[in-house]
C-alpha cells in the first residue's frame, strides 16, 4: 500500500505532497520529515521502503509498506508520468521550469 | 486588482523573487477571494475555487472555501461538481461536520444519469468517507457495483475497497459481489475486483477461504495475460498489462498460504510466468520478483523454489544496483528456510561484497555469515577475512564477533581456529570484543598440544605489531602463561628464519610494550602480570633483576589499580619460597556452557510446596498444573500470578514482579483467625504478591475454587511463593505441616454451593417488596446467582410493566435473566434471576432501579443501592 507520494526538487524543497494513511506526524512536522526524506534521497544513500525517480529536475518520491514491489512502484511512477504527459502535453519538457 | 484566471495568479506567484513577496501576493488574493464568496457570485465562484486549491496546495491556509466547494458540487454543471470535489477532498477531513452536507449530494450524484458524475461521487466518498456517511452509502455502492457499466464498477469497486478498509464490519456486504467481479472482461474492473479481493482476505480469514475457489480462475486469466500476443491497450513495452499480472500474483501469494491444494493448482502457471518472463527491462523484473516472493510463500514443491532461487541469483548478476540489493535482501529472508539453493550463488555473493555501493556490501556481508557451514567455512572463512582488511570501520566489530563466532562452531581443527582468530586479531584488533577475546584465551588453555605454536606466534605478531590491543592482550598474556615454552622451544619460524628467542628479547619486547603509546591501562596491567609470572619461569638472574627494576617503576603510579600490582608483586620477592607455586600456571578453564539455563536457586526449597499441590491436587481445573518445570520460570511466574489472581481475586496482586523473588516478607499476624474464617477471603494486610500462591497452596488441599484467603497456608511456609508444579515425589510430611494447626473439616465444603440462603430485602415501600436471594454457583464459584423476588403486597392493583435495572461495579459482570412476569396482581409474586461474575472478588455493589406502573395509573420509578451482601459471597 501507498503510504505517501512526494515531489520535491532538485533545491528539496517540496513541491506536492499527498498522504493516503494517517500519519502519526502533525503537520508542522511534516515538512520536516519531508526535507528529511528528500535529503536522504537526494544524497542517495540507503533507501528503505522509499522509492525514488528523478524526471528532469523534478523527484518522485514514494513511500510505501514492505509488503509492496518495489519495481512495479516504479513501473505506476512511469505510467503516472506518461499520464500526465499525454494529458497536459508535455510536461517532461515543463519540468524542466518546475512547473506542476 | 484581482487575478481573474488561476493561470495569470500561478504567473504571479512564479513572479515573486522573495518570499515575502509571495506571501504578499498570496494574502492579497485571499482576501480578493472572501470577498468574492461573501458576495456570492456564481460565474466567478468556479475559477476563484481554482485558485483557492492552488493556494491550498502552496500551504495557506483555505478553509473559509469549504463552503463553496459544497456550493459548486451542488451545481448542475459538470466542471462545477468536479471543481466542487475536488475542493472537497483536499480541503476537507473525515473530522468536519461540514461533511454530512455532503452525503446528501454524495447520494444524489451516485443515482446520476452521466457516469462521469457517478464517478465523481464514488471517488469522492471512498477518500474522505467518515465511518457514519460509509455506513449510510454502502447500499448505494453495493448497488453500483452490479451495474451494466463499466466505468461506474471499476470506480464502485475502488470506493468499496476504501470503505472496506475504513470500516471493517461492512465486509460482508461486498462479499458476493466481489467475486462477480472476478469474470469481467474489463481489466480495470478486473484489477480493481483483485484489489478489493486482496483487501477483503487480509483482513478476514473467512473470507479467504470463500476466494480460494477463485484460484482457478484467476490462474486462467494469468495464463491469457502471459501468452496473449501483442495487445496495444494493455501493453507496456512487450508485456500485457504487468499491474493486473503483478496484482494476481499477490493475491494468489495471499491465497496459497499454508494452504497445499490451492498450492498445487498455481504451481504450474508460476513456473511458466518464471520462464517466459524476459527481464531485461523493469518490467519484466517487476513481475519476477512478485513471482519470486509467491513462491516462497505458499507452500510449493521445491523444483519451484529452486527456480526462484535462480531466478534471484540471476538477480544478482544485474547491473542495476536497485536489483541486486531487492536480491540479495530476499536472498536474505529465504536463506534460513533452504540453504542448500543459495550455496550455488556464493560466489556472486562473494563478489557482491566489493561492490561500491554500501548498502549492497552490507546485504552480502549478512548474507555471507549466514551460508557458513561446515563444508565451506575454510573458504568463506578466507574470504571474509580478505574482506575484513579492507571492509570500513563500522562492519569492522560485527565482523570480528560474527568470525570468530563461525570459527567456533564450524572449526575444522583446533590449528585452524587459533590460527583464524590469531588473523582477526591482528587486522583488527582494536574492534575486538571482550567477549571474543577472553574466548579466545580460554581457547588457548585448553589447547595444550599447541601452547608451544600458540604462543610462538603470537609473539611473532606483536613483534611485528602492537598497535592491536586485543592482539597485546592475548599476547602478553600467553607470554606470561606460557614463557619457558617460548625459551625452551626455543625457535619459531619468522619469515622463514629460525630465530632464537631468549629471556631478554621477550623481557625487551614487553617493556617496550609498556613505553609505547598504545599502551592504556588494561595494557599496562596484563604486562606487570606477564612480567611478574615470568620471574618464575625465568631462570636467567640478569633478566629477573631487569624484570624487577621494571615493575620498580611503577611503584608510585598514578594509576591505583597499577601502583597497587606493583607494590604487591614487589612484596612477593619477599617469599621466595612460595613465589613459584603461586606464579604456577593457571588450571585450564572448563568447557563452557553453549546454551544459558537460568538458574534456579530457589528450586530446593520450592520443592515441599510442589510436592503438597500435587498430593492433594484434587482440582482438575486447576489451571497451573499442566506445565511441568519450565525454564521460563519468570514469565510463566507472572502468567501464574494472574491465574491466581483471577481464582482467588487478589486484589493485592498488581505488581509485575514474580512472585519467586518475593519472599513471604510479611508473617500474616491473623493466623488462627483466619484458619477459622476460611471462607472469608479478607485479605486486609498482603502486601506481597507471595499470599495468592500460598492459597494455591491451600487450595491444593482440595479447596477447589473457594475463595479462602491464603492466610491459613502462611503459617505453614514463612518463605518461598511457588510457581511452578514440578511433578514430583509426593511426601506426606509436608502435608503435615500443612496441617498443623487447622481445622480439616472447616476446609472441606468448598465445591458445594456455599448456600448462605439468606434473603435480603432490598426495596420495599408502598405495598412493593423486592428482595434479593443470593446463592454462589455450583459450577464457577466467582459467579452469584441472586433470585430477585417481587412482591406485591399492598400495592392495591395489578403491577404492570416491571422492570428492573442492575448497575454493578465495573470489575464485575451482569447478565440478567427475563422476569417470571411484568405483571403482578395483588399478593403475587413474580422472580427474576440475576446472575454477577465476579472473578477479582471485589465488593457486590448493586445499584438497583425499580419502575412499574400499577392499573390505577401510578408510575413508580425508584433508584436505590444495595451492598448488603456478606462478603463470603463474593
Amino acid at each position: 500500500m501507498i503510504r505517501f507520494f512526494l515531489l520535491v526538487n532538485k533545491q528539496g524543497q517540496t513541491r506536492f505532497s499527498r498522504y493516503y494513511t494517517e500519519f502519526p506526524v502533525p503537520p508542522e512536522e511534516r515538512e520536516v520529515m519531508e526535507a528529511e526524506i528528500s535529503r536522504r534521497c537526494l544524497k542517495r544513500g540507503e533507501q528503505q521502503d522509499i522509492q525514488n525517480r528523478r524526471y528532469a529536475s523534478l523527484f518522485f518520491l514514494i513511500g510505501f509498506e514492505e509488503d509492496e514491489n518495489e519495481f512495479a512502484i516504479l513501473e505506476f511512477v512511469q505510467a503516472f508520468v506518461e499520464t500526465l504527459n499525454t494529458y497536459f502535453d508535455n510536461v517532461v519538457s515543463r519540468m524542466q521550469i518546475d512547473l506542476i | 486588482m484581482p487575478y481573474y484566471r488561476l493561470k495569470d495568479l500561478i504567473k504571479a506567484i512564479r513572479a515573486c523573487k522573495t518570499a515575502a513577496d509571495e506571501r504578499a501576493v498570496i494574502q492579497k488574493e485571499s482576501a480578493a477571494i472572501r470577498t468574492s464568496f461573501r458576495e456570492d457570485n456564481n460565474e466567478s465562484r468556479y475559477a476563484n475555487v481554482a485558485k483557492l486549491l492552488y493556494i491550498h496546495m502552496l500551504s495557506y491556509p483555505a478553509h473559509f472555501g469549504q463552503i463553496e466547494c459544497l456550493k459548486l458540487v451542488a451545481s448542475s454543471r459538470f466542471a462545477d461538481k468536479r471543481l466542487g470535489y475536488l475542493g472537497i477532498m483536499l480541503l476537507l477531513d473525515e473530522n468536519q461536520e461540514v461533511l454530512t452536507l455532503v452525503t446528501n449530494s454524495l447520494k444524489n450524484d451516485m443515482n446520476h444519469s452521466n457516469m462521469y458524475i457517478v464517478g465523481l461521487a464514488l471517488c469522492t466518498l471512498g477518500n474522505i468517507s467518515s465511518p457514519e456517511m460509509a455506513r449510510d452509502l454502502c447500499a448505494e455502492v453495493e448497488k453500483l457495483l452490479g451495474s451494466s457499466n463499466t466505468y461506474i464498477r471499476k470506480k464502485a469497486a475502488l470506493c468499496a475497497m476504501r470503505i472496506v478498509r475504513k470500516v471493517p464490519e461492512l465486509q460482508e456486504n461486498f462479499l458476493s459481489r466481489a467475486k462477480g467481479l472476478l469474470s469481467d472482461r474489463n481489466h480495470g474492473v478486473l484489477l480493481a475486483g483483485v484489489t478489493l479481493i486482496t483487501e477483503l482476505c487480509s483482513q478476514n480469514t473467512e473470507a479467504l477461504q470463500t476466494f480460494r475457489k477463485a484460484v482457478p480462475l484467476l490462474v486462467k486469466h494469468l495464463k491469457s495475460l502471459v501468452s496473449a500476443g501483442y495487445a496495444p491497450e494493455h501493453d507496456v513495452t512487450g508485456i500485457t498489462d504487468p499491474f493486473l499480472q503483478v496484482k494476481i500474483l499477490r493475491l494468489l501469494r495471499i491465497l496459497g498460504k499454508g494452504d497445499v491444494e490451492a498450492s498445487e493448482t498455481m504451481n504450474d502457471i508460476l513456473a511458466q510466468v518464471a520462464t517466459s518472463t524476459e527481464s531485461s527491462k523493469n518490467v519484466g523484473n517487476a513481475i519476477l520478483y512478485e513471482t519470486v516472493l509467491t513462491i516462497m510463500e505458499i507452500q510449493s514443491e521445491s523444483g519451484l523454489r529452486v527456480l526462484a532461487i535462480n531466478i534471484l541469483g540471476k538477480f544478482l548478476t544485474n547491473r542495476d544496483n536497485n536489483i541486486r540489493y531487492v536480491a540479495l535482501t530476499t536472498l536474505n529472508k529465504t536463506v534460513t528456510i533452504d540453504m542448500n539453493a543459495v550455496q550455488r550463488h556464493r560466489n556472486i555473493i562473494l563478489d557482491c561484497l566489493r561492490d561500491g555501493d554500501i548498502s549492497i556490501r552490507r546485504r552480502a556481508l549478512e548474507l555471507s555469515f549466514a551460508l557458513i557451514n561446515e563444508s565451506n567455512v575454510r573458504v568463506l572463512t578466507r574470504e571474509l577475512l580478505a574482506f575484513l582488511e579492507i571492509a570500513d570501520n563500522e562492519f569492522k566489530q560485527g565482523m570480528t564477533t560474527k568470525i570468530c563466532i563461525a570459527a567456533e562452531r564450524f572449526a575444522p581443527n583446533k590449528r585452524w581456529h587459533i590460527d583464524t582468530v590469531l588473523r582477526v586479531l591482528k587486522l583488527a584488533g582494536n574492534y575486538v570484543r571482550e567477549e571474543i577475546l577472553s574466548n579466545f584465551i580460554r581457547l588457548i588453555a585448553q589447547t595444550t598440544e599447541l601452547n608451544a605454536y600458540t604462543v610462538q606466534k603470537l609473539y611473532a605478531a606483536l613483534r611485528e605489531d602492537i598497535s592491536q590491543e586485543s592482539l597485546t592482550l592475548a599476547g602478553l598474556w600467553a607470554i606470561g602463561e606460557y614463557g619457558d615454552i617460548l625459551i625452551s622451544g626455543g625457535s619459531f619460524e619468522e619469515e622463514e628464519l629460525v630465530k632464537e628467542v631468549t629471556e631478554n628479547e621477550v623481557a625487551e619486547l614487553i617493556e617496550t610494550i609498556l613505553a609505547g603509546p598504545y599502551a592504556n591501562q588494561v595494557i599496562r596491567e596484563y604486562a606487570l602480570t606477564a612480567l611478574m609470572k615470568l620471574t618464575a619461569r625465568f631462570a636467567d638472574p640478569n633478566v629477573i633483576r631487569r624484570v624487577r627494576a621494571i615493575i620498580e617503576q611503577y611503584n608510585a603510579s598514578i594509576e591505583v589499580e597499577i601502583q597497587q600490582r606493583a607494590v604487591e608483586y614487589e612484596n612477593l620477592f619477599q617469599f621466595d619460597a612460595i613465589r613459584p607455586s603461586v606464579l604456577d600456571r593457571m588450571p585450564i578453564p572448563e568447557v563452557k556452557e553453549e546454551t544459558n539455563r537460568p538458574t534456579y536457586d530457589e528450586d530446593t526449597t520450592i520443592k515441599p510446596r510442589a510436592r503438597t499441590h500435587d498430593l492433594l491436587d484434587l482440582d482438575s481445573d486447576e489451571p497451573i498444573v499442566s506445565t511441568p518445570g519450565q525454564p521460563s520460570i519468570v514469565n510463566t511466574g507472572r502468567k501464574e500470578i494472574d491465574l491466581l489472581a483471577d481464582i482467588f481475586g487478589e486484589t493485592s496482586i498488581n505488581t509485575s514482579a514474580p512472585a519467586r523473588t518475593t519472599t513471604a516478607a510479611t508473617p500474616i499476624p491473623n493466623t488462627k483467625d483466619d484458619i477459622m474464617n476460611l471462607f472469608n477471603t479478607v485479605q486486609p494486610t498482603v502486601p506481597t504478591t507471595s499470599a495468592p500462591l500460598n492459597n494455591l497452596g491451600l487450595d491444593s488441599l482440595g479447596l477447589g475454587g473457594l475463595n479462602t484467603s491464603g492466610s491459613g497456608g502462611q503459617p505453614f511456609v514463612p518463605t518461598q511463593p511457588f510457581t511452578t508444579m514440578q511433578a514430583d515425589i509426593l511426601q506426606a510430611t509436608p502435608v503435615q505441616q500443612m496441617l498443623v494447626p487447622t481445622d480439616i473439616n472447616n476446609m472441606f465444603p468448598i465445591n458445594q454451593a456455599v448456600a448462605q440462603s439468606g434473603i435480603y430485602v432490598a426495596f420495599d415501600k408502598d405495598g412493593f417488596n423486592m428482595s434479593l436471594q443470593p446463592a454462589k454457583d455450583t459450577n464457577n464459584p466467582n459467579i452469584l446467582n441472586i433470585n430477585v423476588i417481587f412482591k406485591n403486597t399492598g400495592v392495591g392493583a395489578v403491577v404492570e410493566n416491571l422492570l428492573l435495572k442492575v448497575a454493578i461495579p465495573k470489575t464485575q459482570k451482569l447478565q440478567m435473566e427475563a422476569p417470571s412476569s411484568t405483571t403482578i396482581t395483588p399478593g403475587g409474586t413474580a422472580t427474576q434471576l440475576v446472575r454477577i461474575a465476579n472473578p477479582q472478588k471485589t465488593n457486590i455493589r448493586l445499584r438497583l432501579r425499580l419502575s412499574y406502573e400499577t392499573a390505577t395509573g401510578v408510575k413508580v420509578d425508584e433508584m436505590m443501592e444495595f451492598s448488603d451482601f456478606p462478603q463470603e459471597l463474593w
